[in-house]
């Protein structure tokens, strides 16, 4: 095996199986830290290793093995010199089988901690990316356009806190489970919309979150079968992700839902979407994710944008709406609201929210007062939009409508 | 296991009329009670009002004594338990019981190991 391939199979089983070897680890040691430099010995071990002899069969079982031997000699030595931290570790590894067995477990301990409430939403984001994602912390912070040293330094603070305060690793009960896994989806939807919102950062790392949070979307859905808001979230986000290449004109410019070309979808990521979708319908335990990916299932049923069933995306959205109020949900429904009962009584709904600080809802005044022909309010409604939104794309589609007022 | 002290953070001055003083203390000394029954009460104490507290500093090598808090606020801790448990969730789930009883916040911190 030539060096490059060797290195190549040792970084795609890093990145594919840091998660799963981190997951074990911390439940062998109760320790991150212990955890991620065992891991670390481990790779750079296997990058000597498979170089000359090639990987074995199993190359995250040899990772994990190989990780936890390291750690406990290490330990060893620690501990002999009376380090109270090593031998608390060791005690621990004692009592806990060293064998993969409920690796699905484990994993799924290792989304929660990482996602508890005690830490900060950024904190959850960034641990979550680095333990169960396995990107690298300049990755992390290359994608959320921070500096690396800020972004190394919250994830010391996260990984401290959890230490210190002696944040669980384990699956919370059943009494916090709703809650909790409700942190754990916003953290993966987080993940992938840092990654959506187009023209800010470097573009292809930024797509890169999206594939990283679908990724997130589908272990969780393995992990949690039967959490229906688990699988309408990576609906959603499939559903979304379809859309991509018909999303952004020449240039970069934005290409809004009525004027994609539908031909540009991913029909596989449509198919599978939607397949999602159909089961999450069938479970009838609807949630705000499933009923947002339903409204986009929708929108991928549609040959073109006419041909949209408004009347149902309406009734999804009556449903969202009646589970998950917010002024937000009701701005969105206004906008089936137009297209159902027509654009007069939509800016009725519209006019009634309190949503002044949001680009999205002047935009969405804007564009009713257009087609009730009220063109000087519309200006003003673009302009209150323009100055709203920090997204130069964004901005750019919003003067083009500005501009066409006009004409 | 690893203790945690629940500080009780409350409003400066005498409770609005419209709390019931009373029905609260019996609730949270039911609360207290309940930790104890389950092995997990260290220690509670409650504090007189911020005004009674006296400060001492040292100051170019003089003690130097002062009346009220070390920091003025219009918040102040009224009083703490410290109770010893599994993790931050068991700690957490008796701060919540607390603040359903008193509806004041409380802020759950990890003591350092003593060994």
């Amino acid at each position: 095996m030539s060096a490059p391939s060797a290195t190549a199979k040792v970084e795609r089983v890093f990145r594919e199986e840091y998660g799963r070897a981190v997951a074990v680890l911390v439940r062998v040691f109760g320790d991150i830290g212990i955890a991620e430099e065992a891991i670390q010995d481990a790779f750079a071990e296997a990058l000597r290793r498979w170089r000359s002899a090639g990987p074995p069969p199993s190359p995250a079982g040899w990772i994990i093995t190989t990780a936890r031997n390291r750690a406990i000699d290490r330990l060893r030595r620690e501990a002999s010199r009376a380090d109270r931290h090593a031998q608390a570790a060791l005690l621990h590894a004692a009592d806990e089988p060293p064998e993969e067995g409920p690796v699905r477990d484990d994993r799924l301990r290792l989304v929660f901690t990482c996602c508890h409430p005690a830490l900060a939403p950024a904190a959850r984001v960034a641990l979550t990316l680095r333990l169960v994602g396995g990107l690298t912390t300049a990755e992390i912070a290359r994608a959320f356009l921070v500096p690396e040293p800020t972004m190394a330094q919250r994830l010391v603070r996260a990984k401290g806190k959890i230490r210190d305060a002696r944040i669980p690793y384990r699956i919370p009960k059943d009494a916090d489970l709703p809650d909790r896994l409700k942190a754990v989806l916003a953290v993966v939807y987080l993940i992938f919309n840092e990654g959506y919102v187009a023209g800010s950062g470097d573009r292809l790392i930024r797509e890169d979150l999206c594939a990283e949070a679908i990724r997130l979307g589908r272990l969780l859905a393995q992990l949690m079968p039967d959490e229906p808001e688990v699988m309408g979230l990576l609906a959603l986000m499939l559903l979304i992700e379809s859309r991509r290449a018909a999303r952004t004109g020449p240039g970069g410019s934005l290409v809004p839902l009525a004027e994609q070309d539908r031909g540009r979808w991913d029909r596989d990521l449509v198919a599978e979407g939607q397949d999602l979708v159909r089961r999450c319908l069938r479970r009838d335990r609807p949630g705000p994710h499933q009923i947002q990916a339903a409204i986009n299932a929708v929108h991928s049923d549609a040959p073109d944008a006419e041909a949209t069933d408004w009347g149902q995306i309406l009734r999804l959205y009556d449903l969202h709406l009646a589970l998950a109020p917010s002024p937000i949900v009701a701005l969105n429904r206004a906008v089936a609201v137009a297209e159902v009962e027509g654009p007069g009584p939509a800016l009725a709904l519209v006019d009634g929210l309190d949503l002044d600080r949001h680009h999205v809802y002047h935009a969405i005044r804007a564009d009713l007062l257009r087609r009730l022909g009220r063109t000087a309010e519309a200006a003003e409604a673009y302009e209150a939009a323009i100055t709203r939104t920090e997204n130069t794309v964004e901005r750019d589609f919003l003067r083009r409508r500005l501009r066409a007022l006009a004409t | 296991m690893k203790q945690y002290m629940l500080s009780v953070y409350q409003p400066d001055g005498a409770p609005p009329p419209s709390v019931d003083l009373e029905k609260i203390m019996n609730e949270v000394e039911a609360w207290r009670q309940e930790v104890k029954d389950a092995g997990e009460w260290v220690f509670t104490g409650r504090l007189h009002a911020p005004g009674t507290a006296t400060v001492v500093r040292l100051r170019d090598d003089e003690m130097l004594i002062t009346d009220g808090p070390f920091i003025e606020g219009k918040e102040h801790i009224g009083g703490f338990t410290i109770v010893q448990v599994a993790d931050l969730d068991a700690a957490l789930d008796w701060a919540e019981k607390f603040i359903r009883i008193a509806g004041l916040p409380v802020e759950v911190r990890p003591l350092l190991d003593e060994d």
